[in-house]
């Protein structure tokens, strides 16, 4: 049997890239480590969803169309965490999410 | 023709090796540019996962939009705000690695043991349609359409709301 033709394959390598992305949010010290740890997990969301759509679903189309969407949203998230990142550097000087305590603007 | 499924089995191996190296290298690095590099290691990976999944369009939309876009957005934010070196000296020990291992053991065993392992999955019993471009398409843009136009909405928002923000301190710092 073919490891790669296996549902359960595929749902532990996403499992592996959630754990991953969590382990990165906690570790990283910075803002852009935590946005890209966050690009870790909808990866793992949408390639479960493509391996239930391969191996689950009675329609193949809707799985590709849901993964299509999860992209575009990861796309505009990124650039409003990117502009909103940008925003903070700007007025605090630091990246550290410490250092973020107050909501003045 | 034997030899091609082994060829491919081998190339399924070299593939998520290359996601698991690109997501440890993406969390265990000092620099943030060394991060992204793993992030876009991971992607390719993941792309050619979606290629094994029977979806080469899904693939080239992955290298496309979050290779060639999302890790250039992030890549010009890493730029843009450099870390200081103390910061990213401190990127690698963490604010407290037995509390993060602890929450990834957790996540994943509740993960495989609770969920994977003991769920039987049973296949639908007729499929309609097939992988093809064709038939995504025609779901896109018959059942699917109201949130097709949502996620053009949700990108020209994006794109609004991102320029808005990141011009925003600028006319104070030149008055």
């Amino acid at each position: 049997m073919m490891i790669s033709a296996n549902l359960n394959t595929y749902l532990i390598i996403a499992a592996v890239l959630l754990v991953i992305g969590i382990y990165g949010m906690v570790q990283h010290r910075s803002l852009i480590g935590i946005l890209i740890s966050s690009e870790f997990i909808l990866n793992g969301a949408s390639l479960n969803f493509m391996a239930f759509n391969k191996f689950v679903a009675p329609n193949p189309a809707v799985g590709q169309i849901y993964a299509l969407f999860i992209m575009g949203i990861a796309a505009a998230e990124a650039a409003i965490a990117v502009s909103i990142i940008i925003a903070v550097y700007r007025k605090y000087q630091s990246e550290d999410p410490e250092e973020l305590q107050d909501m003045k603007l | 023709m034997i030899v091609y499924r082994y060829l491919a089995e081998v190339l399924f191996y070299a593939l998520v090796c290359l996601t698991f190296a690109g997501g440890i290298m993406a969390v265990r690095s000092k620099m943030l540019m060394h991060a992204v590099l793993g992030l876009a290691a991971t992607l390719f990976g993941v792309a050619g996962l979606y290629f094994h999944l029977g979806s080469p369009f899904l693939a080239m939309m992955q290298i496309l939009i979050y290779v060639g876009a999302v890790c250039i957005i992030i890549v010009l934010g890493v730029m843009l705000g450099n870390t200081p070196d103390q910061l990213a000296a401190k990127n690698l020990t963490g604010r407290s690695l037995p509390l993060a291992l602890l929450a990834c053991a957790t996540g994943f065993i509740s993960l495989f043991v609770a969920t994977i392992s003991r769920t039987e999955f049973s296949p639908a019993k007729e499929k309609v349609g097939d992988m093809s471009i064709e038939f995504v398409g025609e779901n896109l843009l018959l059942q699917y359409c109201l949130a097709f136009e949502l996620i053009s909405v949700i990108l020209l928002t994006a794109i609004i709301g991102a320029i808005i923000l990141a011009r925003g301190g600028r006319e104070g710092k030149t008055s």
